[in-house]
């Protein structure tokens, strides 16, 4: 069968993803205060309650106007490194949706690609630099895998959770190369990467709400 | 920590209100918190942009006005403005002539003022080039860091650059200029007791009396180093011992010596510093074409101290000693 993802289903991604920021708030605030300057935390979840006021006091009519509205907050409220990295990979995703009504499995991963592509081209991350970077990459990678190999949207999902899960696991040990962590040099090691836990956190978002298959 | 503030939520609005109420030549945009000079935009003239992280006053508006920047945009204490406020302020200085983006070294800062240009040019068509600024010895620069901060030589390049868009000069030409003063400038800095953020209400960092902390940043980063407080004169070659390992200042035109106050240090401990410095560089034979003293960049109610040198050519003096006139920077005019 065919997963279609919908501006419904796209708009419970991004209401589940701020649900999950603001569960996480302390966790990521705290992560943050370890390696840089403690309010990673508090500007996700200040973003993320403006787009879900944004959504609900218009709700969206395609994909691509739920992926930009949510950019364009996040760009204006978030501030800091993640409010430009967020927003154009969110901005980049409308651009990638289009036209189109609704998504097949294969344009969301499209999608979701873009996402990615766009933090490729704000933040220039490379792979194991301690960033959101390394949870989000080897989820892209999963889900275009399992989907090639016929797996049904939410089985590759699931797939693409668990490769963030471990991307973003594999941060602890990691010297940060990138932001204000990268200040601290081999004292930044030993600590989980805030963003590449806050972006898990939209993996899995991903997941809950539109791995339904 | 006793602060003369109302609320510490609204301190960076409640202080625009007054810069509005004391510096009338001056327009704010109190929605976007951007502080504007009032002729803005000047017809042919580049724009020149600046902002940041609030805290560091006079950083950056208080250098607004003729001869230096046209817009400076307040973000929140320490934290970048966003691509909304650059990208008003961007619109609103375009003269046509182009704007200039003076951005200091943080990535948040470099990320928001990047996709600010990018709308504003894909909205206005207006060209918008960045200076990044550079130039703390303190941050190895290296594949392995987001690269140094950009801290005191910021103040000399809006200063400069500010000048020679003053004359009218292209675009290419202003941007060049910027870069050539972050270039051949270079600073180190050292706190001698932390900073409070108001609306966390206690200092960022725990520094024990009689100890300091040598080669911090400008928002309470921790230094390279812990060390206990030694005299001036010893303060003095930490700072300055870095910069000359770094950069050969020895020919050129001299060097513009900047000693910065950090907010809290008075000035009569600054020019106990400055001496310190000018004595150093006069034994390594490098002479002091200009000097600026004074709280310029600051941290909140950091104590401490940053020396700045800037190797200069006699264009980048001529353009120092042009006439600017804004509310922390005055001469000539």
């Amino acid at each position: 069968m065919t997963a279609t993802v919908d501006t419904a289903a796209l708009t419970a991604w991004v209401r589940e993803f701020g649900r999950l920021i603001a569960a996480g708030r302390d966790l990521l605030t705290e992560l943050d205060s370890a390696i840089g300057d403690a309010d990673h935390g508090v500007n996700m979840d200040r973003g993320m309650t403006a787009v879900l006021a944004a959504l609900a006091a218009d709700p969206p009519t395609t994909p691509a106007d739920v992926l930009k509205r949510t950019g364009m907050t996040l760009v204006s409220k978030v501030g800091g490194a993640s409010g430009p990295l967020y927003g154009t990979a969110f901005l980049r995703m409308a651009a990638a949706a289009g036209a189109a009504d609704a998504l097949d499995a294969p344009g969301y991963a499209k999608v979701l690609r873009a996402g990615l592509d766009g933090v490729v081209a704000r933040g220039k991350p490379a792979a194991g630099d301690k960033t959101m970077y390394d949870a989000l990459a080897p989820a892209v990678d999963a889900l275009d895998e399992a989907l090639a190999a016929g797996r049904p949207l939410g089985e590759a999902l699931r797939a693409a959770l668990r490769a963030a899960e471990q991307g973003r696991d594999a941060t602890i040990p990691m010297v940060a190369r990138k932001g204000r962590a990268s200040y601290l040099g081999e004292r930044s090691a030993g600590h989980q990467d805030p963003g590449a836990t806050s972006v898990t956190m939209l993996v899995s978002a991903a997941a809950t709400v539109l791995g339904g298959d | 920590m006793n602060q003369l503030i109302n609320d510490p939520s609204n301190v960076v609005a409640d202080a625009l209100r007054g810069m509005a109420d004391a510096h009338p030549e001056l327009r704010v945009d109190h929605e976007n918190r951007i502080v504007f000079r009032g002729d803005a935009p000047v017809q042919g003239k580049v724009g020149l942009v600046s902002g940041g992280g609030s805290g560091h006053e006079p950083l950056h508006a208080g250098f607004v006005g003729p001869g230096m920047l046209d817009a400076a945009c307040a973000g929140e204490i320490f934290t970048s403005p966003v691509p909304d406020q650059i990208m008003a302020a961007t619109k609103a200085v375009d003269g046509g002539a182009g704007v200039l983006h003076i951005v200091k070294n943080y990535t948040g800062d470099v990320m928001n003022f990047e996709m600010a240009a990018e709308i504003a040019a894909a909205e206005t068509g207006v060209e918008v080039v960045a200076v990044v600024t550079d130039d703390d010895v303190a941050v190895q620069d290296s594949l392995y860091t987001a690269g140094r901060r950009g801290v005191g030589v910021t103040v000399l390049v809006e200063k400069i650059a500010g000048a020679a868009a003053g004359q009218h000069r292209p675009l290419a030409e202003v941007a060049d200029i910027a870069r050539r003063v972050n270039a051949n400038g270079r600073s180190m800095g050292v706190a001698l007791s932390s900073c409070t953020v108001p609306t966390a209400g206690k200092p960022t960092f725990d520094l024990p009396d009689g100890q300091m902390e040598v080669g911090i940043g400008i928002h309470g980063e921790p230094g390279r180093r812990r060390a206990p407080l030694a005299t001036a004169a010893e303060i003095a070659e930490m700072l300055v011992g870095p910069i000359l390992g770094d950069l050969d200042f020895t020919g050129g035109d001299g060097v513009i010596a900047f000693v910065n106050g950090m907010g809290a240090t008075p000035l009569i401990e600054l020019y106990v510093v400055y001496h310190e410095v000018a004595a150093i560089l006069a034994k390594a034979g490098i002479t002091v074409a200009r000097s600026l003293v004074g709280p310029y960049i600051t941290s909140l109610d950091m104590a401490g101290c940053s020396v700045t040198l800037v190797k200069t050519d006699d264009e980048m003096l001529r353009l120092w000693d042009a006439p600017v006139r804004t509310p922390a920077l005055r001469w000539g005019a």
